[in-house]
């Protein structure tokens, strides 16, 4: 009875497993294959072609697409973690009137169908010269990373003692000294986490990527890959999708298994969206 | 004495400024991208607004949302959103997604919060492994799935062929009754993760001395599951429940990727943008956008009411 539990049990975890990896495992066995070899599904590696990565990274502009996707997740998320903090330590450390009604409405900032806010915010991207830039991308991205970020920061602020600002109040410090010498040492998991989190919000956001952005040069690469189509519906170019696919999901997948724990801790502290 | 109440005050009143001062630059930056620009899409959807001209846009009334066009001789027809099968569609469309995929992945999120809670080896690798799902870009995964889900050669048909469970290739994406169930089944393989990480923090809150008395007296698994796990993860549950159902209510990049110009599968937030940028019709698409945020905003008001949430 007991082996029949035990065995019950991992059979669970082996389909939990299968039902979690093989898709990306399949799209890494397609990534490989070239010609007519990719239209016969295979269930283990073949042989292993990189033609397809070759052709992804030297044709066309999806180099470009992935630096672009680099540059406005970092500048997304060091605005939203310096405009956090400032804002944490002032919604967790300091007493003033409305402070719990602010924090949710922040709160439910991030809650928020960001397609409600599409229309005007294309007039305000339009109006500052930004379409078309990855400007309009790092403002638009802060609608759905900073509200999360001053939650996760605030609640973590608000969490250590009195004690460590109190000898710096002694001292006669003022407040942004208090922020950058003495919490900003302290905050480092919490930035960390929160960081990380809106990073793959920045890396993997699209709806705003396709509509502020319109040329080649300036898309991010999740947009690159919906677009990337052969000349015909026919011919749609898997092995070269699969290989873009590849190479945007594992700067991610990295990541995940390095900080395994510090996501999962932000995940269940702000309760942040898939 | 006086003197250090004095010097205190001074301190509060400063700290208070420098809040206000911390604060602002947040508030300004959710101001810009948040606020005004809601406000300037219930604006446009009362305007006769085209992605041309947004500075000339005039107050039009309420047509956007409903008008007698009228034909002469007392003859005509209502038409506006509130009219407008498709807008309706969409909004079926959408609520149908949401419903089904969060039952399932709640479901699903159970088992796999469930197990995971329990000690074994490599119960970290099983962890990551669960959260690769979640971490993919949600273009990536449409686009892993519509190869896998390839009518030609995918190797779901190749699979299904194979055990026998299907008799000739289905087209999953192509095909309208089926096309439902594939958007579903890729945001239930993205989501559940999430949902699973979610409830199982509400599942290690449970003190395990519950678990060893109700051993100990010899309760049925299954009691103990329905009587105390349960019960006790519900809160847990239920705000894994509110975030999911807010995603999936405004779900976008999987139907875009997975089954464009598919009415079977057209979500409010396609239907939306399609009207704003592809169809040249902004205000009408505004309208739609303002009516998004009622459906969502009435939905999610009624949920927190009917579940007794204390988000505070």
């Amino acid at each position: 009875m007991k082996i029949l539990k035990t065995f019950a049990f991992y059979l669970l975890v082996a389909l939990i497993l299968l039902f979690s990896l093989f898709p990306f495992y399949y799209a890494v066995l397609t990534s490989f294959e070239t010609g007519t070899a990719i239209f016969t599904p295979s269930y283990l590696p073949q042989n292993i072609d990189l033609a397809n990565y070759a052709q992804v990274l030297s044709q066309g502009f999806f180099p470009r697409n992935v630096l672009n996707s680099v540059i406005v997740a970092a500048a997304t998320v060091a605005i939203s973690l310096f405009l956090g903090l400032t804002a944490a330590f002032a919604l967790a450390r300091i007493q003033f009137r409305g402070r719990k009604l602010l924090l949710l409405t922040v709160l439910s900032v991030s809650m928020f169908p960001q397609i409600a806010v599409l229309a005007g915010l294309f007039e305000i991207v339009r109006a500052l010269g930004l379409y078309n830039s990855l400007g309009s991308l790092i403002m638009s991205y802060l609608i759905f990373t900073l509200p999360f970020t001053v939650w996760v920061l605030t609640t973590f602020m608000r969490d250590l003692p009195v004690e460590i600002e109190e000898a710096a109040i002694v001292d006669g410090a003022g407040p942004w000294h208090i922020v950058s010498r003495v919490f900003l040492p302290l905050m480092w998991p919490a930035l960390v986490t929160t960081g990380l989190l809106a990073f793959i919000q920045a890396w993997n956001e699209f709806l705003f990527a396709l509509t502020f952005v319109s040329s080649n040069s300036t898309r991010t690469a999740p947009v690159a890959i919906a677009l990337l189509s052969g000349t015909s519906a026919q011919e749609t170019p898997w092995g070269a999708i699969m290989a873009a696919s590849v190479i945007v999901t594992m700067p991610l997948i990295i990541l995940v298994l390095i900080f395994q724990r510090r996501i999962v801790a932000g995940l269940t502290a702000g309760g942040v969206k898939g | 004495m006086k003197q250090s109440t004095g010097r205190t005050l001074t301190i509060s009143a400063r700290r208070r400024r420098a809040a206000a001062l911390f604060l602002a630059p947040m508030l300004l930056v959710l101001v810009l991208v948040a606020g005004w620009p809601l406000l300037r899409t219930l604006w446009f959807g009362f305007t006769d607004a085209s992605l041309g001209d947004l500075a000339g846009a005039r107050w039009i009334g309420f047509s956007n949302y409903l008008e007698w066009l009228s034909y002469g001789e007392g003859d005509g027809e209502w038409v506006g959103l509130l009219v407008d099968g498709e807008w309706w569609r969409a909004v079926w469309n959408t609520l149908v997604f949401t419903f089904i995929t969060v039952s399932v992945e709640t479901a699903l999120g159970l088992v796999v919060a469930m197990v995971l809670n329990v000690r074994f080896p490599l119960r970290g690798l099983v962890r990551a492994a669960v959260l690769i799902p979640w971490a993919i870009p949600t273009v990536v995964s449409a686009k892993m799935w519509a190869w896998m889900l390839n009518d030609q050669f995918g190797i779901i048909n190749d699979i299904g062929l194979k055990l026998g469970l299907i008799s000739s290739p289905v087209a999953w994406i192509a095909s309208a009754d089926t096309a439902m169930v594939a958007v579903m089944l890729v945001d239930i393989w993205k989501s559940t993760p999430f949902m699973a990480l979610l409830i199982l923090a509400g599942l290690q809150m449970i003190p395990e001395d519950i678990y060893e008395a109700a051993k100990i007296d010899g309760v049925n698994p299954l009691v103990t599951f329905w009587r105390v796990t349960l019960p006790l993860a519900a809160p847990a549950i239920m705000v894994a429940v509110i975030f999911r159902a807010l995603d999936a209510l405004r779900v976008f990049d999987i139907i875009y990727v997975l089954t464009p110009n598919n009415a079977e599968t057209r979500t409010m937030s396609v239907f939306v943008q399609e009207n704003l940028f592809q169809f040249d019709q902004f205000a009408y698409g505004s309208a739609a956008s303002t009516l998004l945020f009622l459906v969502i905003a009435f939905i999610t008001l009624g949920y927190i009411r009917a579940a007794r949430l204390n988000l505070g």
